[in-house]
């Protein structure tokens, strides 16, 4: 069982949150993307053995979407934090 | 050398108190070149192997295994063949898969136990049952067998089923393919192993590989660097599953994957009680009695991208959960072991099984949680693809371009979505 640190509501149960996804960053200008840079964002990851940036969302409290850093081999979580305010490493 | 297994074998060896079995296979050193390498030493490795030696005459090939043969996700799955799929590239395939297990313990020479007891998929909606029979008519229509079962169908097959209304997850009726079933898992690497070393196969455990080697001018691959020093081959097929992504980074090869967590449960041995191998979409698990009388249970991913090999605990209660509804008597039981796989989810739910952008490099991954029931195919497949350099029409459809080009095999209809099987 996971313990997630939500920004707004602190550290409660996994059974709590939705594994949203990997942290892909959503294109500024779709428009402008070729076949090639829509294909590597839709369906390629980087799928990381180590630190992992993903999304959350607090189905059982707040509501609200975050992005937590996660070691996806000892699940340890180093960081959380509310969108678009990503700590410096 | 490995020698024929036989009732005279066993006679004879019986007379030595079974002290003087050979070993099934040798443990040889790595030579420094071969004609092609297998990474990965499972059950779809071990296989592509065989195969590669066997029907294309490729004999000079060695399998690397970083611990050893069947440890990972071979020894780690419920055992669950059949081949009830809807589309056409994963139907056909599957279909392959299944007739080759119905004779793989004569052609191995060894009994990997494939019981045909049929595989039995739940139905809980109106909608669900629309579903089942588009994909029951879809399996007569290619000639692979199916059955519709009805509510009183199930209860003469599983008494233990609770087919009551009044639980969460209601049964309206059933698919079954009858000729699916359960095979023993570690049989199944070990079978393989001995036949693929007894064509001249080496197998090498206990080598990692650590880099993919490129020749600089044309790209392609030239060798591996591995924890037992290098080795050289002109082709290089990758079968390690929930590390595919490590692998193919190391020929600079970027996967439509990612890595999940599944886990799987067995009871204490009790009498038998359970006849098939029962699965349920709707309440996410599967169910069936191993040889041995263990209630063998498994179920949906954890969740989020992992590669430890450990389960969560609610995953566990959500599994159990269901499964003491459908079947109540197994509440009593207690569960002995829990094991959790690494598991290559793709982004459309299907395989990828062929030649990757790197010339001399295959691979054969992408298993979802399916990968099991595909182990004699996706060796078939492999092989063939690796000893031709193009694909067999059977995994013509399951390349890595299909994500770029849009010819996704995605039996959910879910959209890019690592979760689905």
């Amino acid at each position: 069982m996971l313990l997630i640190p939500c920004p707004w509501c602190g550290p409660r149960d996994e059974t709590e949150f939705v594994y949203g996804e990997a942290a892909v960053n959503r294109p500024s200008d779709p428009n402008s993307l070729s076949n090639q840079e829509w294909t590597e964002h839709l369906y390629f990851r980087e799928n990381p053995k180590g630190e992992h940036t993903e999304r959350w969302f607090h189905r059982a409290g707040c509501h609200r979407w975050f992005s937590v850093r996660r070691n996806t081999v000892t699940h340890v979580i180093s960081a959380a934090w509310p969108p678009g305010q990503e700590p410096k490493p | 050398m490995s020698r024929r297994y036989s009732i005279w074998a066993l006679a004879r060896n019986a007379l030595s108190h079974h002290e003087n079995w050979p070993k099934a296979w040798r443990s040889p050193e790595p030579k420094p070149a071969y004609d092609a390498l297998i990474i990965g030493g499972g059950g779809h490795g071990l296989a592509a192997a065989y195969y590669l030696a066997k029907l294309h005459g490729m004999t000079n090939i060695a399998v690397l295994e970083r611990g050893w043969i069947g440890g990972g996700n071979t020894g780690r799955n419920t055992t669950i063949v059949r081949s009830n799929y809807l589309l056409d590239e994963n139907a056909h395939f599957y279909e392959h898969s299944l007739k080759l297990w119905e004779g793989l313990s004569e052609d191995l020479n060894y009994n990997v136990m494939f019981s045909q007891r049929k595989v039995i998929n739940t139905c809980h909606t109106l909608g669900e049952r629309e579903a089942t029979v588009r994909r029951y008519n879809s399996m007569r229509l290619r000639g692979i067998d199916a059955e519709f079962l009805t509510r009183e169908d199930l209860a003469r097959l599983e008494p233990a089923m609770n087919l009551s209304q009044d639980v969460r997850y209601p049964i309206v009726c059933a698919l079954a393919q009858p000729r699916g079933g359960t095979a023993r898992h570690d049989a199944v690497a070990w079978g393989f192993a001995r036949g693929a070393d007894s064509l001249g196969v080496d197998i090498i455990q206990n080598c990692e590989v650590t880099g993919i080697d490129r020749d600089p001018v044309s790209g392609a691959v030239i060798g591996v660097q591995t924890t037992r020093g290098a080795i050289k081959a002109p082709k290089i097929g990758i079968a390690v599953a929930g590390h595919s992504s490590q692998v193919a980074a190391m020929a600079g090869v970027r996967l439509p994957i990612e890595s999940h967590l599944l886990q799987a449960f067995v009871s204490e041995p009790v009498k038998p009680f359970l006849n098939t191998v029962v699965s349920t979409g709707a309440a996410h698990f599967y169910i069936s009695q191993t040889d041995k009388g263990e209630v063998l249970l498994g179920g949906e991913l954890d969740g989020y991208n992992s590669y430890s090999q450990r389960g969560s605990l609610p995953s566990i209660e959500h599994v159990i959960a269901s499964a003491t509804e459908m079947f109540p008597r197994i509440g009593r039981l207690r569960f002995m072991r829990q094991w959790a796989g690494v598991m290559d989810m793709t982004m459309d739910g299907s395989p990828i099984i062929g030649k990757l952008p790197v010339p001399g490099l295959y691979m054969s991954g992408g298993w979802c949680y399916g990968g099991f029931k595909a182990t004699p195919g996706s060796g078939w497949c492999l092989a063939w693809t690796i000893a031709k350099d193009e694909p067999h029409p059977l995994n013509a459809g399951h390349t890595l371009e299909r994500f770029r080009t849009s010819h996704m095999i995605d039996e959910k209809g879910a959209g890019p979505f690592p979760k689905a099987h």
